[in-house]
């Protein structure tokens, strides 16, 4: 366990994944906005960017999701970390999935599911990179 | 076709196919029909239900017509037909085009778009009149002629003496026409311009007054439901009145969502539309409708449908605007999609003598699908009287496959209703069996 350990420290988080993590946080932080935008303002443009947002974060996301899962393959990383790791970013994937098929609804019918949906996975996503960038030790293969 | 799973990837069909489902209870003469609909709670699961055409060749096949009546292909292979005219001596002038192309938005955009189109004819538009010719009356269209071509979306058509008036996508435009002529002999002239920025809803229907003075104009929404903005529906959801001869325009009525067909009632000069409304509010809402239109009237769209319904959906909302709104004359039922309208006339024969034809498009927006007929609205004292009769049915078979869609429907006051159907870029022509 301590050459695992003193390995983590050693290697940093690999730059794409460091990449798409904080993009990630990035979009949704983006989508929650333009739709805070489109609440306060009922100019519908915005909740046209917080979809186009979200199904990038989504994208992003679902690219996070499929290392996680293909980096759970390694025994040592099936301690509780990285597991936790890896069911925030599927919570994030889900509930991020349907906040697009909320905002694939036309006009107001995306309020006031959509914004709520949009706070909850953004807040995710910080959780998420706030995993990924103290050191998880799951950089080697983007 | 279904096609929810196109939408529910990752193997979340399971729940979104759960949340997107609805009720579906009536279908056929259900209560959304009549001049006293019954109107259900909104609903709308995470997904809109879907039922796409899936699109099959008649073959030997022919839509059903009640006994009594033939039924006969007299035109194919035309490039999207829509509207249809008979002329005065009887020759078919056919409006073949397909318009639109609003910019998608939003990933629904591109997505909801890529799924419509599969129940959809994949044959590009003509964006060109067609005229046929009966030379001899034997119910044969022998002469075909390209009337007149390069036009943009041609839909509605109108004839005023021997001018001959076609909405554009774009524009009101018209041509000289004498008797007899079976190509035009000039480029068209423009009457006005039409609202045309985006063009979500692009089809312009056109009818004449009776006196030839006015034409109207039917003019879509740009949106389903405003979700393309306020601004964009600035000038839509509309009947314009123009003068023909100096094209000055002014509307006649508002809040009409899509009206998709105009005619003028033989007698009394009542202008009447069939109106496809919103969407993505349930199967069994809000009601398609025909109505005689009200000079000055609003009809509700977007703020609210049939009367003072409020749709949830469109920010701000206008309370005085809702009270203000008509209640139509008739609802044809939800989703059904009427694209043609035409009074019949005593030659059509026994029950079908007064009344209107409505072609119904068919719908998407419900997982049982509705429309995809043409049906015959019985009139009393000039009055909507009683249920729709089915007229020409049979162009979704019971193998669920889809082998026609009609969409203008006109009246040959000779005794025949002549359809347009733009799956099989087919015209038919149905007439009381000699």
């Amino acid at each position: 366990m301590d050459a695992t350990v003193d390995r983590s420290r050693q290697k940093p988080l690999h730059p794409v994944h460091a990449f798409l993590v904080s993009a990630t946080v990035t979009l949704f932080l983006g989508a929650v906005l333009s739709d805070i935008a489109y609440a306060t303002s009922y100019q519908v443009q915005w909740s046209n960017f917080a979809s186009w947002l979200i199904a990038a974060g989504l994208l992003f996301g679902g690219i996070l999701l499929v290392f996680a899962l293909v980096g759970l393959r390694h025994a040592d990383r099936r301690e509780g970390r990285y597991l936790l790791y890896g069911l925030v970013l599927l919570a994030i994937w889900l509930l991020g999935f349907i906040n697009a098929l909320v905002h694939a609804k036309d006009a107001w019918a995306v309020m006031p599911e959509g914004l709520i949906l949009s706070a909850i996975v953004f807040l995710l996503a910080c959780g998420a990179a706030w995993m990924a960038l103290s050191n998880l030790r799951m950089g080697d293969a983007p | 076709m279904k096609r929810p799973a196109l939408w529910a990837v990752a193997g979340l069909s399971v729940l979104v196919s759960a949340c997107g489902n609805d009720a579906n209870r009536a279908q056929e003469g259900s209560a959304d029909v009549g001049p006293q609909p019954v109107l259900p709670e909104q609903q709308r699961g995470l997904l809109p239900s879907m039922t796409i055409a899936s699109p099959a060749q008649w073959g030997d096949q022919r839509p059903t017509v009640p006994r009594g009546y033939v039924i006969a292909a007299i035109a194919t292979d035309l490039r999207i037909p829509r509207q249809s005219l008979v002329l005065p001596n009887g020759d078919i002038l056919v409006a073949e085009g397909k318009g639109g192309g609003a910019p998608k938005l939003t990933p629904k955009d591109v997505i909801a778009g890529y799924i419509k189109a599969q129940g959809n004819s994949s044959v590009k538009g003509g964006d060109r009149l067609t005229l046929l010719r009966d030379g001899n009356g034997d119910g044969i269209y022998e002469n075909r002629s390209v009337f007149a071509e390069d036009l943009n979306a041609p839909y509605g058509l109108a004839l005023i003496g021997n001018q001959l008036y076609v909405a554009n996508q774009d524009a009101l435009v018209r041509f000289d026409y004498t008797d007899g002529q079976t190509r035009a002999i000039a480029a068209p002239v423009k009457v006005t311009d039409l609202p045309s920025a985006i063009n979500h809803h692009w089809t312009k229907a056109l009818t004449a007054s009776a006196d030839g003075r006015f034409l109207y104009v039917g003019i879509g929404s740009n949106s389903n439901i405003t979700e393309r903005g306020m601004i964009a529906e600035v000038g839509r959801a509309m009947v314009w009145q123009v003068d023909a001869q100096t094209g000055a325009h002014k509307p006649f009525a508002t809040g009409l969502r899509n009206p998709t067909a105009l005619a003028i009632q033989p007698g009394t000069g009542q202008l009447w539309a069939v109106v496809n409304e919103r969407d993505e509010l349930g199967p069994n809402l809000p009601p398609d409708y025909l109505t005689s239109v009200r000079e000055g009237g609003f009809y509700g769209w977007p703020y609210s449908y049939w009367g003072q319904n409020v749709d949830p959906r469109v920010r701000p909302q206008d309370p005085q605007k809702v009270a203000a709104a008509l209640v139509p004359d008739y609802a044809l039922g939800s989703h059904v999609a009427p694209l043609g309208v035409a009074f019949s006339t005593p030659a059509m024969g026994g029950e079908f003598a007064d009344g209107v034809f409505v072609g119904e498009h068919g719908s998407w927006n419900r997982e049982n699908p509705v429309g995809y007929k043409v049906v015959f609205v019985p009139f009393r004292e000039g009055r909507p009287a009683g249920a729709p009769i089915d007229f020409v049915s049979g162009f979704r078979g019971t193998d669920g496959k889809t082998r026609g869609r009609p969409v203008g429907v006109s009246v040959d006051p000779r005794g025949a209703l002549i359809v347009a159907d733009d799956l099989s870029n087919t015209l038919w022509r149905v007439t009381p069996a000699p």
